[in-house]
């Protein structure tokens, strides 16, 4: 049994942390959310420089042809210094659904372009409030023409093009849609996240071309929101440990009552409780992370359990950094509300909490109870 | 990345796999089926005959302790190897539960503290379940607080260089099915409290010694109090220096915290059945939102444990030695057992108060939540193992002590005379 990273592959992720910690702080999500930049254009580059977008994407449309293995890694430092880039709309999402479903031509003509950072890609398939179901779909394409709205667009704002999921004649359709064609409005969204950024996209009748065979729209979808589902879950994985660090060496450096606070066991206790939360949500995106890189029949109970397991581990470690920080925690000048916003934001993108303890269930119900047992 | 054996590990277990299949106890599989916790499940035979029968089949044929040295009824084994051959073992594993504490504990502290001759005496008979082994460490004054222990040893005045022991200890699992017994006791009580220790073995029919059940809160009775009535032991049965208990102690301690992964029944399969054959409204129970909420935490929990678990074999597969992460195991397992209990009576509605043969499953759910608070206390408590990933993992200090630079005997104690 070989639960772990491959040596190079932890060279690889050592690489990326000492790239972030140097070219992102929290000195550039903090510039993102006090400034009128959408993202940070620099550190995108620099992480394409690095062949990072690429990594899990063919050589033959211009990646590097490693696998999602590296991905993961990569996420997880993404997460941990919450970069302020469009890495999961544009490669988790886009590239993905490219990859899975694209013809030729349209994989030779976008691939190449997010594995270089050329061009920002995104999905679009949220229309309202609740669970996305099959019947909430109301954007529809005919003959070419898109029209309807959608919101909550990752990086909708900056994208060049978007992954739409669409009413066709034949079902569910994806298509694929130039950002900057005619009859497409963006709007970007005010959010509790602003280090990431968001819009509401409008279509009438914009160009849109189909991807994929229509009526395999929604599960195109499922899978590719399972992929990354779980990409996102290492991405919170980080996220959360970089918490937990903060809140360790704050209880360690801060003084009250003649001692450092945490030597108080109500402290301790709750970073102890943070480690354990953590350290399951890591476990469980181990399992996740092996079952995305082999295509294993259990990626969807895997998918689920990593996500639950690390949204809330996420939430739990961004939440009580700012309690082990007290009063500190709650200023604007600290860091904790950079953490405590992306948790929260992290929670909801792809589904919220509830509708993936939902589908976990629904999953294992369905015959993989063994999976996770 | 991979769940797959190396080829000299797929080589181990088809050897282990082989011998099992042909000696293993099968009349018993279905009962140990049914094993949950603190019971192996067994009630055609007596439980403890058929736990030494398949030891003793498993010692003779070399697959006792699996990882002790040969020359003491071992097989020198790896630490994959013993975990494949935990794996392979499977049901059968639950007979081994009146070893635990002398394979885990007791036997490690021997071997790193007793003479030759006694090593050679001793651990063999351990090994192959003739002989069972009990820890006599916590007290009726102090459990967590080990070290404040106020079982006496004292010289005896006849220049033997015997020592006669005055005190009681509890919490002794197995002590009524044991041959031997470890035991910690306070030789100086004028010295700090860490300072004045002295460990020592001791066989339980020694005169003076006296075992009695607790009647636990749950109605069972897995526990005993051991009193010790001016019990004589020579000195030669002594396990390091005067005043040197505490380091022995912990060597003890140490290895009851190295224990991987013992498969020990967490109830989430069982809760899973009975959520898809329960209703709620006339619907499966499975299918209601907030069951699924819960059942979606109950089972990532598990699963973190399993995988976090299968991390440090994959350590010890490399012939790394495994990371922190094993410190959750107990601290998760005891409270999702204590939660999922309460769910699975919550979702019964007023029925869930009845624990009968009819309750669903046996009854198992109405067991757990009445057994489920001493796993939350017992082998370090929730509080202790929060105390160590707080301060051995995260680094954080320790609380400020008012207890280790005073002499023991002027320790304040809750209610009792002083030493």
């Amino acid at each position: 049994m070989n639960l772990d990273f491959s040596d190079d592959q932890k060279a690889l992720q050592d690489q990326v942390r000492r790239f972030l910690a140097e070219r992102c702080p929290t000195t550039v999500p903090r510039a993102i959310l006090e400034g009128a930049e959408p993202y940070d254009k620099a550190l995108y580059a620099g992480l394409a420089d690095l062949g990072v977008l690429g990594v899990a994407i063919p050589e033959a449309y211009g990646g590097m042809g490693l696998g999602h293995l590296e991905l993961c890694l990569i996420a997880e430092e993404l997460g941990r210094a919450i970069a302020p880039v469009p890495v999961s709309s544009s490669i988790y999402l886009c590239a993905e659904f490219l990859l899975l479903a694209g013809s030729e031509a349209q994989k030779q003509a976008w691939l190449p372009k997010l594995a270089s950072g050329a061009a920002v890609g995104t999905f679009a398939y949220v229309e309202g409030s609740g669970r996305v179901k099959l019947d909430s779909i109301k954007a529809s394409l005919k003959d070419g023409k898109l029209t309807g709205a959608k919101i909550v667009v990752p990086d909708g704002d900056v994208a060049d093009v978007a992954v739409v999921l669409a009413k066709a004649a034949g079902g569910l359709q994806l298509c694929l849609v130039d950002l900057s064609g005619p009859g497409v409005g963006r709007e970007t969204l005010e959010t509790i996240d602003p280090t990431r950024s968001y819009a509401r996209l409008t279509f009438d009748g914009a160009a849109a071309e189909p991807l994929g065979a229509a009526g395999d729209g929604w599960g195109l979808t499922d899978r590719v929101i399972d992929r990354a589902a779980i990409l996102q879950a290492y991405e919170q994985v980080g996220g959360a440990d970089r918490a937990l660090e903060m809140a360790r060496d704050y209880a360690l450096d801060r003084m009250a009552f003649g001692r450092p606070i945490g030597s108080f066991q109500g402290i301790k206790h709750m970073l102890a409780d943070m480690y354990v939360s953590a350290t399951l949500a890591r476990s469980n995106c181990y399992y996740a992370a092996w079952a995305l890189s082999t295509e294993a029949a259990e990626l969807p109970v895997a998918a689920a359990t990593a996500r639950v397991s690390a949204t809330s581990a996420f939430q739990h470690c961004a939440k009580n950094n700012i309690q082990v920080h007290g009063g500190m925690g709650f200023t604007w000048a600290f860091d904790c509300h950079l953490y405590y916003r992306r948790a929260n934001a992290l929670a909801l993108s792809l589904g919220s909490l509830s509708t993936w303890e939902s589908l976990l269930i629904e999953r294992m119900s369905a015959g993989n109870a063994e999976a996770a047992a | 990345m991979n769940f797959d054996d190396t080829p000299e590990e797929a080589r181990f277990r088809a050897e282990v796999r082989a011998w099992i299949d042909a000696n293993a106890p099968k009349q018993l599989e279905a009962e140990l089926k049914r094993a949950s916790f603190a019971s192996s499940g067994i009630e055609s035979m007596d439980p403890m005959a058929a736990s030494k029968a398949w030891q003793k089949t498993k010692a003779e044929a070399g697959w006792a302790c699996l990882h002790w040295p040969k020359e003491y009824g071992g097989r020198a084994a790896s630490p994959i190897e013993r975990v494949i051959f935990g794996q392979e073992e499977g049901v059968y594993g639950a007979l081994s539960g009146p070893f635990v504490i002398g394979h885990g504990m007791c036997g490690p502290t021997v071997m790193a503290w007793a003479g030759e001759d006694w090593k050679r005496k001793l651990l063999p008979p351990l090994a192959s379940g003739e002989e069972i082994w009990c820890q006599l460490f916590s007290e009726p004054a102090g459990g967590s607080d080990l070290a404040g222990l106020r079982t006496k040893a004292t010289r005896a005045d006849d220049g033997s260089g015997d020592w006669i022991i005055s005190g009681s200890k509890v919490w002794t699992s197995g002590a009524q099915h044991s041959q031997w017994g470890l035991l910690i006791t306070r030789t100086d009580p004028d010295v700090p409290k860490h300072k004045g220790l002295t460990m020592f073995f001791l066989r339980m029919d020694s005169p003076g010694v006296e075992v009695r059940p607790i009647k636990q809160a749950n109605g069972q009775s897995g526990f005993n109090e051991v009193f010790f009535n001016d019990v004589r032991i020579p000195d030669d049965q002594r396990l390091g220096a005067v005043g040197q208990g505490w380091e022995v102690s912990l060597t003890t301690l140490m290895n009851e915290r190295l224990s991987i992964g013992s498969g020990m029944s967490n109830g989430f399969p069982e809760l899973f059945r009975y959520c898809l054959e329960a209703e709620i409204d006339g619907a499966p129970a499975v299918d209601d939102s907030n069951v699924r909420s819960k059942l979606a935490q109950f089972a990532v929990r598990q699963s973190g444990l399993k995988y976090t678990g299968m991390r440090a074999i994959s350590a010890l597969s490399k012939g790394e030695t495994p990371g922190p992460e094993n410190s959750i195991g107990k601290l998760v397992a005891g409270a999702n057992m204590q939660e999922l209990a309460m769910f699975a009576l919550d979702l019964q509605g007023q029925a869930g108060v009845v624990w009968d043969a009819d309750s669903p499953q046996n009854g198992r759910f109405q067991g757990m939540l009445m057994r489920s608070p001493a796993t939350r206390i017992e082998g370090g408590s929730d509080e202790i193992l929060r105390n160590i990933i707080g301060e051995r993992v995260l680094g954080l200090p320790g609380d400020i002590r008012v207890d280790k630079t005073v002499p023991f005997k002027d320790i304040p104690t809750s209610g009792r005379s002083k030493a």
